[in-house]
């Protein structure tokens, strides 16, 4: 059975998420990798504004191809997150509700969802001339400078993704893996 | 003495890294089925679907399959009887790169310098890599790689007291370590003796040569079915999500060594495991 659920994301739904879900996504999410989030914290840092309200928001870890002709992105499958560890603790201080990319997280940003209340999902890389499909809309935020990188504003439609982290730090990760090992036994 | 001009070069790498990046292989393809139907996994039968499909858009729109269109890595292997003219043989393939980046709508993912990271816009610079072969033609390969999986490989200087079974753990270790990171599932290039430098090239260009291709000495095509066979059963699965398909092949290479030494190289791949070659 998949969830539908729509940004900004209320403190409901993301009680309700649990490890293991499918989700189909709609709403406006924003895109953020490496450079970009740098750029971010460093603004938390010196106390000025963020570019975009982050509050009960989505951060998705993608930097798109360019986009043809008519087609509001390239193809826009995930990054690996755990390069933006160090900078999303401070984010979910913030108000950030949700990240999506692909692979592992630190302890601290664990440790940071549960205090903060977020989840993290996953897409599924290697999957990104589909996942484009999802795509509607693409605005240009911030960082125009950054290319790939920049932070636009998506709108997407029922967005295929996996709760991989709760609010309550469970980890799909570990908890698919074992039962799949139990299954084989 | 056969003249090869440079813009023949230069359209040839353009091409390839077009086609590299919109084309799954047919034996990667070929793969997906044969795992789907042994995979028990729901969620991991679900995902190499999703997979599937996505090249076939990728296919029909010539669209790249993953944004992750890499850094451009050339393979050359030139005839020594070839004489090229019409200009520098590195500028022009830099110039196909460029080219096959721009105009394929590929995205430029190449920061200038490694500290400074200012991107080039072009996806230039290539990773070149030129052998001298016998004959009169050109032989270029282009295989984009993507730093989900690049970031996920690992060199180790083993002893040689470590042997086979030394180089089976670091495989593992590896590979268990890269998780879900390097968008499983993945393949496996893995390269043992020769030095430092020449094991991390053996385990690049392992990842040239099909997965249903096994190596021709009978002990490493051994090895490289049960690392095949011990990976599967880490129960990583598609995504990382648990199941049987974690890994689609393991190809090693070799090459003499030191008596001192036992170099190995493990090369990461992403499902896509991306390159076109063309002979000119």
């Amino acid at each position: 059975m998949q969830k539908r659920i729509t940004t900004p994301l209320t403190n409901e739904c993301i009680e309700d998420l649990k490890a293991g879900d499918s989700v189909l996504l709609t709403g406006y999410i924003y895109t953020a990798r490496d450079a970009a989030h740098k750029r971010l914290v460093e603004l938390i840092e010196k106390g000025e504004e963020l570019p975009f309200d982050i509050n009960g928001q989505i951060i998705y870890y993608v930097g798109p191809t360019p986009a043809k002709e008519g087609m509001p992105i390239g193809s826009a499958g995930p990054t690996t997150s755990y390069r933006m560890d160090p900078y999303t603790p401070t984010l979910l201080e913030k108000g950030l509700k949700g990240m999506i990319g692909k692979g592992k997280r630190s302890l601290e940003v664990v440790e940071s969802m549960k205090k903060n209340r977020a989840v993290y999902f996953a897409a599924i890389g290697g999957a990104a001339a589909l996942t484009a499909k999802c795509v509607k809309e693409s605005e240009l935020v911030a960082y125009e400078d950054l290319g790939a990188e920049a932070i636009r504003k998506l709108y997407v439609e029922d967005l295929p993704l996996i709760v991989v982290i709760d609010a309550e730090g469970n980890n799909y990760y570990e908890i698919g893996q074992q039962e799949y090992k139990n299954s084989i036994k | 003495m056969r003249e090869i001009h440079v813009s023949k070069i230069t359209e040839t790498v353009k091409q390839l890294c077009m086609d590299a990046n919109y084309y799954l292989g047919e034996d990667i393809k070929n793969k997906f089925y044969e795992f789907k139907e042994k995979e028990t996994s729901k969620l991991g039968k679900e995902i190499l679907d999703i997979l599937i499909k996505n090249s076939e858009i990728a296919e029909n729109e010539k669209m790249p399959m993953c944004q992750d269109t890499g850094m451009a890595v050339v393979f050359m292997e030139i005839g020594q009887d070839v004489h090229i003219v019409g200009g520098n043989l590195e500028d022009a393939i830099n110039e196909g790169v460029r080219q096959g980046y721009i105009e394929g709508y590929l995205r430029k993912s190449v920061v200038k310098d490694p500290l400074d990271r200012v991107n080039t816009k072009d996806n230039t610079p290539a990773i070149i890599h030129y052998s001298i072969v016998p004959g009169d033609k050109i032989k270029i390969t282009v295989a984009p790689k993507g730093f989900g999986s690049e970031n996920m490989s690992r060199l180790k200087m083993l002893k040689p007291a470590d042997g086979v079974e030394g180089v089976k753990k670091f495989v593992l270790e590896t590979v268990k370590e890269a998780g879900p990171n390097p968008c499983p599932p993945i393949v496996v290039g893995v390269g043992i003796g020769g030095t430092f430098e020449k094991a991390a090239f053996l385990a690049k260009k392992a990842l040239l040569r099909s997965v249903d291709e096994e190596n021709k000495n009978p002990y490493y095509a051994q090895l490289e079915k049960e690392l095949l066979e011990e990976i599967n059963k880490l129960g990583i699965g598609p995504q990382g999500f648990g199941g049987l398909t974690t890994c689609l092949g393991v190809n090693i290479e070799v090459y003499a060594t030191h008596i001192a030494g036992l170099p190995v190289a493990v090369n990461i791949n992403c499902h896509a495991t991306r390159h076109k070659e063309a002979v000119i």
